[in-house]
């Protein structure tokens, strides 16, 4: 990618420190509390904020400068400043000139990407796109910080890339409090994916290297693989067509949290085998031939990986409830039954073998993170840990521009489905909610579904606030109690993720980004109708 | 990095080096001398209301009092933590804490881990010469988790302030005034009703038992709790937090200052979303699907018929038509055990997670 290497660049005690802080497509005060709360030291401190949202959140209402950009024109925001950068000469020429490449391609496609073209496009006055373009690099230390309001589009890794050319055009990376920072979303989605996913081996390395193949063999003892193997959305599609057998599904849910239920649904339909491994009778463990009982995390040892790449224990406080067993022993016993004997005596001895086998955790072992945790890279075992990347150098050398021109979501609003429908998450529930929904002082805050509407369209359509009304789009509809404000702009209407019985992923397309395979679970058509 | 200028202070008799900017009490602590604070939270300004962090600093001829939470210390300053004077006048100001506190601590939630009751005990002071009928009592709210009993509110104002600093959302702040004075939301208003996000930040901070868990009311005193250290388990941010455990339940999570990467701060969600753990829903024992309908099984039959037939579909059909979801929310361990699983036990690569949304 950009720079070669997908994490945060800083940490999260940086945050205060910070001069600048380029806030786009996250709400950190409600998805990520204790980070808005450090943010909010900085604002404090006097940190200015430029604030990229289609909702006004609580950091819109705190910045300096807001943009209420338009779901899907996040490029056009950002190659916008990319040309204004240039323009009037901001640029930090030494820095381009000694850590990048693809300077002169990008400044190229970026000449015509006026701001008055991508006000058009993204609702925002042109004058706003100069001046946070202006005020973003010029600024001491600025930080950008995006979460799934990029990510989560057709075109997330462009956006994420575009994000990145802002950073090497004004050598805003490298150095403490000033960085690109994704903050991410569950507890451990930085450490599942360092060790879990089709087409790397754990630690980021490739499944087609054969070197790191061999070592793999060796360790394991049996034969392994080369070819990357398929995505959960990959997964999905060829069940529709009936070309995969079976699924063993681990704390997951993706009845309820992958996009198009009626789709994910069909498809294991067509599975002749199902097992879930879950800690409640979730939507896709009644689909399941067999259910297994976990532990939750109070009841087992292991490490999560934070946002900020920080390998931390998880400790056992009770027994496993019931009969319950935690995951890693279900698991391994599967294994064994299955013939490939794993037999270890606790997770300890896991992560000793990941730090054996991933070069970036070699330094990392229980005794080394009792009390603090270490952040990866680590590469031995007296290596400090690393607190932000990139000083000095990218992993791929020279960091690279890349020219993205802007792409349409796969589905717009039209004349039937006028409205432009966008999700999120909520302070007071998280994910699918089969955690939150069953905690009472939670659910005392909020315990249904929400549509934020806009006043304008609320008046158009004849609905009140707190009425409960029918949204539908081309997949499907649910009913969801209206909240009418100026929170989101006009045309938009924002629904939160939490609620089985209004499951927005009901709504939501199954379009994916051509690189990750995310899912664009913040765009799609929409209507609103009374009941 | 820009240096800090150091100076030199005398405390207790040891001559030391500290930061140029830093307050008295940060000086003391710095070479283990303890002061004793009620209102102070390191996240938090100094505010030097209680009174109780008195030091006596030389002045020329004459010695003053001051409040070494909020005083910074300077070149040259010769500071005594234990002087008879300081210790003296220590006492006064609890027994004048202790005037408007009931003294009820047999029953009190924070008996055990109220710093009021330890410097009582620590400074001797059984009465006071002060002492009225304390005002107020618990205030009645629906909200489950957060209970406030304005009687024994001793006016530190860690609530109102950690509310107003840290978080921002300015939700309780100071009523009335004198005698009267108490905490509390505006015009007495429900929590659900404020911009309260019940974060129990205020219950963190508060050094006795006005601000305690209401789910932890009842539930056992605080040196029958296990403190369990642990990472919590919702958003990616890591924080670190204690779940407290009487038996083999979960009673309440509690944080402390200092902690990587939250300093001692929890969310909503960190500090009270755990009741899912004793949820009555969680699954206890495996269950097997006959005829469209759960029953449930044993370990041994639920595991068996899982191996049969992954093993049977691999040999029908081949490795490659069948696939493992692991989840950000399992352990690291978990994760590079569902991936073997998929690579070496069943041969195939394809194993996810839905790390990407």
């Amino acid at each position: 990618m950009s720079f070669g290497s997908g994490a945060m660049t800083n940490s999260i005690s940086e945050i205060k420190d910070c001069k600048l802080i380029f806030l786009i497509g996250g709400n950190p005060t409600e998805a990520h509390p204790i980070v808005g709360l450090e943010m909010k030291k900085a604002l404090r401190k006097g940190c200015t904020f430029i604030v990229a949202d289609p909702r006004k959140i609580w950091f819109a209402q705190h910045a300096k400068l807001y943009l209420p950009v338009k779901p899907g024109a996040d490029n056009w925001l950002l190659n916008a400043m990319a040309h204004v950068i240039i323009a009037e000469g901001l640029e930090n020429k030494e820095f381009i000139k000694t850590r990048t490449e693809g300077y002169e391609e990008l400044r190229e496609f970026v000449k015509d990407i006026t701001p008055e073209k991508a006000s058009e496009f993204t609702g925002i006055p042109a004058e706003d796109i100069r001046q946070a373009a202006r005020l973003y690099a010029t600024s001491e230390k600025s930080a950008i910080y995006y979460t799934l309001g990029i990510t989560e589009h057709t075109c997330g890794t462009d956006n994420v890339r575009t994000i990145a050319n802002l950073a090497l055009l004004t050598g805003h990376i490298g150095k403490p409090s000033t960085g690109v920072n994704p903050i991410r979303g569950q507890n451990n989605v930085q450490g599942a994916t360092d060790v879990c996913i089709p087409n790397k081996m754990p630690g980021y390395q490739d499944v087609t290297d054969n070197a790191v193949m061999e070592k793999f063999e060796k360790a394991w003892g049996v034969k392994l693989s080369r070819t990357p193997g398929a995505t959960a959305p990959t997964m999905f599609e060829r069940m529709s067509k009936n070309q995969f057998k079976a699924l063993y599904v681990i704390g997951e849910d993706p009845v309820l949290s992958e996009p198009n239920q009626d789709y994910t649904i069909k498809g294991i339909k067509n599975l002749e085998f199902l097992v879930v491994q879950d800690i409640f009778m979730s939507e896709t463990a009644k689909c399941a031939d067999v259910v297994l009982p976990a532990a939750s995390f109070a009841e087992k040892d292991g490490t999560f990986t934070n946002t900020e790449r920080r390998v931390q224990r998880v400790r056992k406080a009770i027994n496993p409830v019931g009969n319950s067993k935690p995951d890693w022993q279900i698991t391994s016993e599967l294994s064994t039954r299955m013939g490939y004997k794993m037999d270890y005596p606790s997770p300890k001895e896991v992560y000793d073998e990941i730090a054996s086998l991933a070069p970036i955790f070699a330094g990392i072992n229980y005794a080394r993170i009792e009390s603090n945790g270490i952040q990866w890279p680590c590469p031995d075992t007296k290596h400090p840990g690393t607190k932000f990347l990139h000083e000095g150098k990218f992993p791929r050398g020279l960091g690279k521009f890349f020219v993205l021109p802007y792409r349409a979501p796969a589905e717009s609003p039209d004349k039937e489905y006028p409205l432009l429908l966008t999700t999120g998450r909520t302070l007071y529930h998280y994910n699918a909610g089969t955690m939150t929904r069953r905690s009472v002082g939670i659910i005392h805050k909020t315990n249904d579904c929400f549509v934020e509407v806009h006043e304008a369209d609320a008046k158009e359509l004849g609905i009140f606030d707190g009425e409960t009304v029918k949204i539908s789009s081309r997949r499907g509809s649910i009913t969801a109690r209206a909240e009418v404000s100026d929170k989101v702009k006009k045309g938009i209407i924002w629904i939160p993720m939490h609620f089985a019985e209004s499951a927005v992923n009901k709504l939501t397309k199954d379009a994916y980004d051509n690189i990750t395979q995310t899912a664009e679970y913040k765009v799609c058509g929409a209507k609103i109708e009374k009941i | 990095m820009v240096m800090v200028p150091k100076i030199k202070v005398n405390i207790d008799g040891k001559t030391i080096e500290v930061d140029k900017g830093k307050t008295i009490l940060q000086a003391a602590n710095s070479i283990g001398i303890r002061i004793p604070t009620l209102c102070h939270d390191p996240r938090l300004d100094p505010f030097a209301a209680c009174r109780v962090c008195m030091v006596e600093v030389e002045r020329g001829k004459s010695n003053t009092l001051i409040t070494s939470c909020n005083t910074e210390a300077a070149d040259g300053m010769v500071i005594r933590t234990d002087s008879e004077k300081v210790l003296k006048t220590r006492k006064m100001v609890l027994e004048l804490i202790l005037s408007d506190h009931p003294r009820d601590c047999m029953t009190c939630e924070r008996c055990g881990s109220c710093k009021l009751q330890d410097y009582a005990y620590q400074y001797g002071v059984r009465e006071s010469r002060f002492f009225e009928k304390p005002d107020g009592g618990i205030i009645e709210d629906e909200n489950p988790v957060i209970q406030h009993d304005t009687s024994k509110c001793i006016l530190c104002g860690r609530c109102v302030r950690i509310c107003a600093e840290v978080q921002q959302d300015y939700a309780i702040d100071f009523k009335n005034r004198g005698f009267e004075t108490e905490t509390g939301t505006p015009f007495g208003k429900p929590r659900r009703d404020t911009t309260c996000v019940l974060c129990g930040q205020c219950v963190s901070t508060c050094p006795v038992g006005s601000l305690v868990e209401k789910q932890a009311v009842g539930m056992g005193r605080e040196w029958e709790f296990k403190e369990v250290k642990t990472t919590c388990a919702y958003c990616g941010v890591g924080c670190t937090m204690y779940l407290n455990v009487k038996g083999n339940r979960v009673v309440k999570v509690t944080s402390k200052t200092g902690s990587i990467p939250n300093d001692g701060n929890l969310c909503v969600k960190g500090r009270f979303g755990f009741d899912f753990i004793h949820h009555p829903d969680r699954l206890k024992q495996p269950l097997i699907k006959k005829n469209g309908k759960f029953e449930e099984a044993t370990w041994d039959e639920a595991l068996g018929l899982v191996a049969a037939k992954l093993s049977e579909i691999k040999a029908k059909y081949g490795p490659d038509y069948i696939g493992v979801m692991s989840s950000s929310r399992c352990t690291n361990e978990e994760n590079y055990l569902a991936m073997k699983f998929a690579r070496a036990t069943i041969g195939t690569n394809n194993v996810d997670q839905c790390a990407r949304t």
